[in-house]
């Protein structure tokens, strides 16, 4: 089955291709064909997961070029991360799938938007089983186009095409490191097989410097594509997208790319300690600067957005600190938590047609699924005790705890307590307290919406259970078994670190409940006092004007240069060439006046001079 | 009859010819300019039957040859008054000068 694995992608692009073809006659069947070839991809997905659990990691390869000495290869490879992350993928992308049917329904562009969906599908799942970084790249600009597409989907507009552009050059900036690192690392080690690259690198064959420079690099890509410090601005603004887009890509899969690639080559950065270094760092400071932007922000979506900057940090920071399975496994878990929240915010903007948090309100009552499915996503990402982020989150504390990295440690309780606090902050707002939204018949979406909620809902509360204290870490054995270039030690962690956890989380809770339900607080207690820093954190830390005044008027001012030695010296050598010409054509035509005697006698005189030529010469030219 | 030398047939050639170039080229009425052309025209025919007579290889080729430029010549002729008659039904001139819609 392993060496078929290939067939998973391979649906979703069936069903991109199908709907770009055959879309226009069938409407509102496109939905049902969306679903159902996702629907397999996912069976397949499953099938593969076991099997891999069975029989141990697989895959084929083909020859694809052969440049010299040379190959590259093509092909599939599953290993336990693999299987995992195709399961994920698929499952997510297979409910959003349902989810769309609903939530999109009224839109007349419905067929465009599952045949979007589909070719991100497939770049995501082909991603996923790449045996090579090169096979990997492709994929991974792949699904930046089907990012870009989808965030743009409303391209009439202005702010979504804004926000398509913007993410598409973002993430191109992250992906040139990539590029760069890939080169480098080929150079190094002559092949881009995940495996080479593995055994060359243990060999200790790359220089030390060199490796860190190669790690680095590649850890930039993840960094634009996982929305980390600095390149993070696109993912906020990605919320311009459909919400089942968000779900899907902007929260659950394409962003945690850059995980993914961080934990496919972790034997690379474990080979270099500042590579090490600079990830959790990053991770960890993106982790806390995101979550306290998503303390103030009023839109609904932008603060799950900033939430999920903020959680891609913690999984970098887990990484960095050598917890590979602490930052899979939260990986995994906020795929559910994260993409439950986005599709429950979904319902709850499809029923107040509004994301201002600030106009909902006493939503509990009138929806009856999506309040308790959100209530569940937002235990489960504040990490309160027996949810699965509780688990995932644990594992990351102790994974930087062990690691000696105690700052970090630090952040990630503070992180953990605003993550909790503007958690519940948005659940407060949106479902208790008065009604304040415009819209007085709110009901309750669709039966396509509520299921895929009421499955992730299932997955957000329970996924934790498969990597417990409690009851075996069978996915760390599992994801660290059964290759000879990921150890792993699962660290029997000090009580006090679940229960610092914990505690953190109900405090969290805790003033939010004061604040937002009992009232007992007034809201501005903090922002009054400290007014710089509340514009502070309200404008995202002035990090989009900040790069609109050096980035932008940087690239603008280049432009100007460009542009004036296009004005004033290029076209000046056009206009001298095309002028000349231009002058000895004008010559040219005077001659031809039309009178056929001139013509007749110019003949006449050409032809004596040649006689007279061939005469005074003797005959000889 | 053998007292006109071959240098007289030619030289009478060369005038002729001369003659008929020199109209061709500078007279306004396009009918002159035809028949200039058929000046031109006999003067090669004049060449041809002398060097028939009195060339290197004398023999009857320059005289069938002369035969068959005097058919074509009033084909010629006759193609070239048609072309010019339907130029004047539609310019209303034969003023050679004004026929220049050839020009660039």
């Amino acid at each position: 089955m392993l060496e078929n694995a290939w067939l998973i992608p391979l649906f979703p692009l069936l069903s991109f291709l199908l709907l770009l073809f055959f879309g226009k006659q069938w409407k509102e069947m496109s939905s049902h064909v969306g679903i159902g070839f996702t629907g397999v991809s996912f069976l397949l997905s499953v099938i593969v997961l076991f099997t891999q659990m069975a029989n141990g990691s697989g895959g084929a390869e083909m020859v694809w070029l052969t440049i010299g000495q040379l190959e590259f290869r093509f092909g599939v490879v599953v290993t336990p991360l693999n299987a995992l992350m195709l399961v994920i993928v698929s499952l997510v992308s297979f409910l959003v799938h349902i989810y769309s049917k609903g939530y999109m329904h009224s839109d007349e562009r419905l067929t465009t938007f599952y045949s979007y969906l589909g070719l991100f599908t497939f770049a995501m799942l082909a991603l996923v089983i790449s045996p090579n970084l090169l096979q990997l790249y492709i994929f991974w600009e792949l699904v930046g186009v089907g990012s870009f597409l989808l965030i743009g989907f409303y391209f009439y507009k202005e702010e979504a095409k804004a926000a398509a552009k913007k993410a598409f050059i973002m993430t191109r900036i992250g992906d040139v490191g990539l590029l760069i690192g890939m080169i480098l690392l080929f150079w190094q080690v002559g092949s881009l097989e995940f495996n080479d690259i593995f055994t060359a690198v243990g060999g200790g064959e790359v220089p030390e410097g060199l490796l860190t420079l190669i790690a680095i690099l590649i850890f930039v890509g993840a960094v634009g594509k996982s929305g980390q410090f600095p390149l993070h601005t696109w993912l906020p603004d990605a919320m311009e997208g459909p919400t089942p887009v968000s779900a899907l890509i902007h929260a659950a899969t394409m962003v945690a790319a850059g995980v993914y690639l961080v934990a496919a080559l972790f034997p690379v950065f474990e080979a270099s300690p500042a590579a090490m270094t600079v990830v959790a760092v990053v991770g960890g400071f993106t982790a806390i600067f995101a979550a306290t932007i998503g303390l103030v922000q009023t839109d609904i979506k932008r603060v799950l957005a900033y939430s999920t900057v903020s959680q891609l940090g913690y999984m970098m920071m887990a990484l960095g600190a050598a917890g590979y399975v602490a930052g899979v496994f939260h990986l995994m878990t906020h795929a559910f938590f994260k993409a439950l929240l986005f599709l429950a915010a979904g319902s709850v903007i499809h029923a107040v047609h509004n994301q201002n948090i600030e106009k909902m309100g006493g939503l509990w009552t009138k929806m009856r699924i999506t309040g308790p499915v959100f209530l569940i996503g937002t235990l489960a990402i504040s990490g309160v005790p027996l949810f699965s982020g509780f688990f995932s989150k644990d594992e990351i504390l102790l994974a930087t705890w062990y690691d000696g990295r105690y700052g970090l440690f630090i952040i990630g309780l503070v992180a953990a307590f605003f993550t909790a606090f503007y958690m519940f902050r948005l659940f407060f707002m949106v479902f208790t307290g008065e009604h304040r939204s415009e819209v007085t018949e709110v009901r309750e979406s669709p039966r396509s919406m509520t299921i895929p909620m009421v499955v992730l809902a299932f997955l957000a509360a329970f996924s934790g259970y498969i990597n417990t204290p409690w009851f075996g870490t069978f996915l760390g054995d599992w994801l660290a078994g059964d290759s000879e270039f990921l150890p792993f030690e699962h660290h029997e962690g000090p009580v006090w670190v679940m229960m610092a956890a914990s505690l953190i989380a109900f405090a969290g809770i805790g003033l939010a409940y004061l604040i937002y339900y009992k009232k007992s607080l007034q809201r501005d207690f903090l922002s009054s006092h400290m007014p710089a820093t509340y514009t502070l954190v309200f404008n995202k830390y002035f990090i989009d004007e900040f790069y609109q005044y050096t980035v932008e008027y940087a690239a603008r001012a280049v432009g100007y240069l460009g542009s004036f030695i296009e004005k004033y010296i290029v076209e000046v050598i056009v206009a001298a060439v095309s002028g000349v010409t231009r002058a000895a054509g004008s010559l040219g035509s005077k001659l031809q006046s039309g009178q056929v005697q001139t013509y007749g006698a110019i003949a006449f005189i050409g032809l004596a001079i040649l006689v007279f030529l061939v005469v005074w010469t003797g005959g000889y030219l | 009859m053998s007292a006109i030398p071959v240098n007289a047939y030619l030289l009478l050639a060369l005038v002729l010819f001369c003659i008929g170039l020199f109209g061709a080229l500078t007279k306004k009425n396009t009918v002159i300019v035809l028949i200039s052309i058929e000046l031109m025209l006999n003067a090669v025919n004049i060449n041809l039957v002398a060097f028939s007579k009195y060339g290197i290889n004398p023999g009857i080729t320059g005289q069938i040859f002369s035969l068959f430029t005097i058919t074509v010549a009033a084909a010629e002729a006759a193609v070239g008054l048609a072309i010019l008659i339907a130029l004047y039904r539609n310019r209303s001139t034969v003023q050679i000068d004004e026929m220049n819609t050839m020009k660039h």
